[in-house]
């Protein structure tokens, strides 16, 4: 048994059995990580590059330490401060990182597709670590294991996906993801912040009522704004859009029942949710950072080159 | 093929080896049982099922272990891991390691890289119920054998267990 596939570039390039087979590799580093040496020797002859094109803590650190924890050779690469911005481009500088013997390639682009391209003219692994607006796979395979590890099973789950539904390559990974695990889906947000043929398109509910959402769901996947991402003004303000969509405390407890909270980070704090929530009993957001270095470990080692 | 055991030995075989262990660990308190993933874990369940019935007031310290990741052939195809369940410290501890078929060795060499990443244990010991004497390639020896065979390399020796093949002995299948 292996993956598919030799990249990790999209939750829909996987199979199934992929993603169940990451979530069960995924749960033995777990228990690596409680160790007392929190560390194994499975990687030490494999160098892997961290390629970050755009702006990263929790997703750079989380691989990083991944990779040391799998006793891998890192580099780290940030676009800033890096001959990127003296016009190399994102095929040359590579191919010249790659030249000095580097087996795997972790990447961050803001151009979505850049992982896909690359993985067409080198021969070294990819993981997509976010591409644009397209897909963030790994961010994907840890809330499924976090969920997974509240719930047991992600058969027949409810998730809610709220927020800036548009510009995010978390919700459109987690959509594939819970799709192809046998979940339910539904989005949530102000009409501007969601694509308009996203029921066609994705087989998601769509609702523009976050209390709505929050009544269906069983777990709620609370979204980032991504301000950076926005070129033209969709709501008319971080504090009406706190109104209208954020999720605070009091509507949590008068639902009648107990849902769970994620995000991937970095929250806005009193945007898109509240303090309060965002500490609070509900809330699985720590969980989910401490399972995106067991979950990296996974992908990484299936992924690690094999019969060299 | 060839059966080496049949149920009945085999069950003799694990009473006497738990008996051996027993003997050299008067005080039961300080021991350490570990049985290897996959395979080795339906053998060291009934080690520690024999020792139970011997102490039944005792809370034995017992461990599964997982070497896939300490692996030395990692590169050569991928494997899948096992769980790993090792809610205990083993420092200072005498370690009874536990794996049904004992070949070149190189199952144990991981496991003691393993082993030691959960502490300094003051003895390890190895106890085996086949060991395919004569093929080790690392020196790498049993302290508590069911039973020592001799072997060419192209043998297989497949240990059958009640839990996990319905049915229990040991055979030696020629390919």
């Amino acid at each position: 048994m292996a993956l598919s596939t030799k990249h990790l570039l999209g939750i829909k390039d996987l199979q199934k059995e992929d993603i169940e087979l990451i979530l069960q590799t995924a749960v033995q580093f777990k228990e690596v990580l409680q160790r007392p040496v929190k560390k194994v020797p499975s990687l030490r002859d494999v160098t892997v590059v961290n390629l970050f094109y755009e702006n990263s803590t929790r997703t750079r650190i989380s691989f990083e330490l991944a990779e040391k924890r799998l006793s891998a050779d890192t580099i780290n690469f940030t676009a800033s401060g890096s001959s990127a911005a003296k016009g190399e481009t994102l095929l040359d500088t590579v191919n010249n990182i790659l030249s000095m013997k580097v087996d795997m390639v972790v990447m961050r682009h803001s151009a979505s597709g850049a992982p896909h391209f690359l993985s067409k003219h080198i021969p070294a692994a990819i993981i997509n670590a976010g591409d644009g607006i397209n897909e963030h796979p790994t961010q994907a395979l840890l809330d499924a294991f976090s969920m997974q590890e509240k719930f047991g099973s992600l058969k027949g789950l409810k998730v809610a996906i709220i927020g800036d539904i548009m510009h995010s390559r978390v919700a459109l990974s987690n959509i594939y993801l819970l799709h192809k695990m046998g979940a339910e889906v539904m989005v949530a947000g102000p009409p501007t912040l969601i694509p308009p043929y996203i029921q066609q398109a994705f087989g998601v509910k769509v609702t523009y009522q976050v209390k709505e959402a929050l009544q269906w769901c069983d777990v709620a996947n609370v979204l980032r704004i991504q301000l950076e991402r926005q070129n033209q003004p969709l709501f008319s303000s971080l504090r009406e859009y706190n109104l209208s969509f954020g999720i605070r405390r009091e509507v949590l407890e008068n639902l009648g029942k107990e849902i769970v909270i994620m995000h991937p980070g970095p929250i806005n704090r009193g945007v898109e949710l509240d303090s309060d929530v965002a500490d609070g009993p509900f809330s699985i957001i720590l969980h989910q950072v401490e399972n995106g270095v067991a979950v990296r470990m996974a992908a990484l080692y299936l992924l690690s080159p094999h019969n060299h | 093929m060839k059966t080496i055991l049949n149920q009945q030995q085999l069950q003799i075989m694990v009473q006497r080896l738990a008996y051996q262990i027993r003997e050299d660990h008067p005080d039961m308190h300080n021991t350490v049982l570990i049985g290897l993933q996959p395979r080795g874990v339906f053998f060291s369940d009934k080690i520690v099922g024999v020792l139970q019935q011997l102490i039944p007031n005792h809370t034995f310290h017992y461990g599964k272990l997982d070497i896939t990741f300490y692996r030395d052939d990692i590169r050569k195809a991928l494997h899948i891991a096992n769980k790993t369940d090792m809610l205990f410290s083993i420092e200072n501890k005498n370690v009874i390691l536990i794996d049904d078929v004992l070949y070149t060795g190189r199952t144990i060499r991981a496991a003691l890289d393993a082993l030691i990443d959960f502490g300094r244990p003051a003895k390890v010991a190895l106890c085996v119920l086949i060991d395919r004497r004569f093929s080790r390639e690392f020196p790498i020896q049993p302290d508590y054998v069911g039973r020592a065979i001799d072997t060419i390399v192209s043998q297989k020796v497949k240990v059958h267990w009640q839990e996990a093949d319905g049915n229990e002995y040991v055979e030696l299948l020629d390919s």
